[in-house]
């Protein structure tokens, strides 16, 4: 958006006005558009506290602490349009991304579209039942959306979270139920996994910006396969600034994959929020190759015992892609366990920040949690910022953290060479090997086709490693 | 098959091989025993293509060629096998595929023809039986968690499968209790034969009971000193390196 369009901001009584046009104007932009967006009632007063906190934060900046190595300018400099209502999008369109063996929910700049999605014959969604959440919204599902949307988590912290809750227009209700004891015992009739696939519309004239927005509610007992996929369509830069929402339910059990596959001319600042009651247990894998400049907040607080939560992450930057991932689990209750496990691999000039923070409350005694950061620099010229963090207030845990940065080992080249290996061949394999430990974990076949295959594309010499296979 | 003269080598600037003169014929087993710190290492890393080394003087020919205009690899694809004295592990590359890989980038590069799948699986099987290492330490990724001795027999198993025409064999019995001891030395004899030469590196004279070799070669501070029988194995074991080295600072 441009400065020019704020005109109106004075004429609008419930804002104190942002000094920072640029914030204004995106205040302007929901006056415009708040009448026409889902959600009445306390939704709409949760979207005006919003953008108020948005207009109070301001756009973050290089002198703020949880910034201070990522330059969103691009964003804050950027004009963007809203993405069209009904942007032409076709079957084939979808297919580089679309995963066998998986349901697909696609949604275009944000917006469900049924035609495009393949939700499975009627009965096949048992254990996870997905639609518009904007229509949710008006129908009889509106009392579950308001109950959890923004309740757990909220966005007094972070613009971009309070920015999306303002301004979403629609994106995914998840609801997962109680798991089939049938599936438990015999795998195949286990329900197929969920792919969310979130595709931009890219306009090489007008930068287009959207705000999709998920909520998972995994409801007691529940379990699911969840897999996010965000995607560009075409050339031109694009905004995402997504939020995801997953409340979790006691006992429940969520497996999820989000998978950055953006063009390196889109900037996506995101945040994945998850809460959890007891017993639950979660399994998540941020995997991020594509994106130009991405930020990913990644919230968890662990709020009721034995909570079991597990989420890894994998980024692959090569030319001058930024990835950012910022981590901050909070152990509530005793006897929890978080383990995380971020591996980079960049290339030429990229650069990775990776942000982790443990926070122990007191009550939480016996927590075991782990996080560990490796990065593997494959150019002299690519950085790392890594600051993996322990906040600990209670007195019988157990709590790591760690971080390493380096090249790739010369002894192990050497023992590859001596074998009969290529040195470049070698180089590939070991640089496959550091992310297989990871790849190796995504328990859906067709995405770690996916991961490997982008893998073998994008890593120097993958096509050694790909003829070896 | 290898013949190395007067070779002078050093890292950061300090000399450690000093002038090493040495043969080896096709179908021979030659023992290199010395103390700790005399080149031994040094040797094989240099013969293998380690390039922190710096070569100073001197030349080896293998096989004809002229080894140090050849890279690891191609030293490798030409029949040059080392067995580590400290094999390294590599997380994320299961042993089958890194065998699979190195065994189809041998054959590739003789204008051979690369094993499908089936086969390879199929000479696995025949040669992991020489060493008696697990199978599923082939699922495994190459050398991480296995024991020492298990590193050592995936060593002489790597052997077995690339079938090399020169194999130097850095302390392989380092370490090894008197079994695997046993099991490296049976995979070796198994693979000794008219063509295949053998360089074993040895601090002990112990592994000569088991590898009997044609020729024992002493090295002390970077040169073959004394070179003579497997007799001279046992003279060494009954009188300790400090009669040789008493000679060598006399001599």
């Amino acid at each position: 958006m441009t400065p020019s369009e704020t005109a109106t901001l004075t004429a609008v009584p419930t804002l104190t006005a942002p000094r920072d046009p640029r914030v204004a104007a995106y205040a302007e932009h929901f006056e415009r558009r708040v009448a026409s967006l889902p959600g009445e009632g306390s939704v709409r007063e949760l979207r005006r506290s919003a953008i108020e906190r948005f207009c109070e934060l301001g756009f973050p900046t290089l002198k703020m602490e949880e910034w201070r190595h990522t330059n969103i300018a691009a964003v804050v400099r950027g004009d963007f349009l809203p993405a069209p209502e009904h942007a032409a999008v076709t079957a084939s369109d979808l297919e580089p991304w679309l995963l066998e063996g998986c349901r697909h929910a696609v949604f275009v700049d944000g917006r469900f579209r049924p035609e495009l999605s393949a939700l499975g014959e009627p009965g096949d969604d048992a254990g996870a039942m997905v639609g518009s959440l904007a229509t949710a919204l008006s129908g009889a599902d509106q009392g579950l959306v308001s109950r959890h949307l923004g309740r757990h988590l909220g966005f007094d912290d972070h613009p971009f979270r309070a920015l999306n809750t303002a301004l979403f227009e629609d994106g995914a209700l998840v609801r997962l139920r109680r798991a089939r004891v049938a599936s438990e015992v015999v795998p195949e009739l286990a329900p197929k996994p969920l792919q969310l696939l979130f595709l931009a519309t890219a306009d090489a004239t007008a930068a287009r910006m959207n705000f999709p927005r998920t909520l998972i509610v995994a409801e007691p007992a529940s379990q699911a396969t969840i897999i996010e996929t965000y995607a560009t369509l075409g050339a031109g830069v694009t905004f995402t600034c997504p939020m995801t929402e997953l409340v979790a339910g006691k006992g429940s059990v969520v497996r999820h994959y989000r998978v950055q596959a953006e063009s390196t001319e889109a900037l996506h600042l995101a945040a994945f929020a998850s809460y959890f009651e007891r017993d639950a247990s979660y399994t998540g894998l941020v995997i991020s190759h594509g994106g130009g400049l991405v930020r990913l907040d990644l919230h968890a607080i662990l709020d009721g015992e034995g909570v079991d939560f597990r989420l890894d992450g994998l980024y692959v930057l090569g030319g001058r892609q930024l990835a950012d991932h910022h981590l901050r689990v909070e152990h509530k209750q005793p006897h929890c366990g978080s383990h995380e496990l971020f591996k980079g691999i960049l290339d030429d000039q990229a650069r990775g920040v990776f942000s982790g923070r443990i926070y122990v409350h007191r009550a939480a005694q016996k927590t075991d949690a782990v996080q560990t950061n490796r990065n593997l620099l494959l150019s002299p010229e690519a950085l790392v910022n890594s600051n993996p963090q322990l906040e600990i207030f209670a007195d019988d845990v157990k709590c790591t953290h760690g971080s390493t940065t380096g090249q790739i080992d010369a002894d192990a080249v050497f023992y590859l060479r001596s074998r009969g290996l290529s040195a470049d061949a070698a180089r590939s394999l070991l640089t496959f090997a550091f992310a297989a430990e990871l790849v190796e974990r995504i328990a859906v076949p067709a995405l770690r086709r996916q991961v490997e295959e982008v893998l073998y594309d994008r890593l120097p010499g993958g096509e050694l490693v790909r003829a070896a296979q | 098959m290898l013949k190395v003269t007067n070779l002078h080598v050093g890292i950061d600037g300090k000399e450690i091989l000093k002038g090493l003169d040495f043969a080896a014929a096709a179908g021979e087993v030659h023992a290199i025993m010395g103390p700790n710190g005399s080149g031994k290492s040094t040797f094989a890393q240099v013969l293998a293509g380690r390039e922190d080394y710096q070569v100073t003087a001197g030349s080896v020919v293998f096989d004809g060629q002229d080894l140090f205009e050849m890279a690891a690899e191609e030293r490798a694809r030409a029949g040059l096998f080392l067995a580590f004295q400290y094999p390294v592990e590599i997380p994320g590359v299961s042993n089958t595929y890194f065998l699979k890989a190195a065994l189809n980038s041998i054959l590739k590069s003789r204008g051979e023809r690369e094993l499908d799948a089936m086969e390879f699986l199929k000479l696995v099987r025949d040669r992991v039986k020489l060493v008696e290492l697990d199978e599923s330490l082939l699922k495994r990724p190459v050398n991480e968690g296995f024991s020492g001795g298990e590193k050592k027999r995936n060593e002489i198993f790597q052997m077995a499968v690339l079938e090399p025409k020169l194999a130097i064999l850095d302390e392989t019995d380092s370490g090894l209790d008197i079994d695997a001891l046993r099991v490296v030395a049976k995979g070796v004899n198994s693979l000794r034969n008219e063509e295949r030469t053998f360089v074993v590196i040895t601090h002990y004279q112990r592994l000569l009971e088991y590898i009997v070799p044609d020729f024992v070669h002493v090295m002390v501070d970077g040169r073959i000193v004394r070179s003579g029988g497997k007799e001279l194995a046992l003279e060494l074991e009954e009188r300790g390196y400090a009669f040789i080295e008493q000679e060598v600072a006399v001599g």
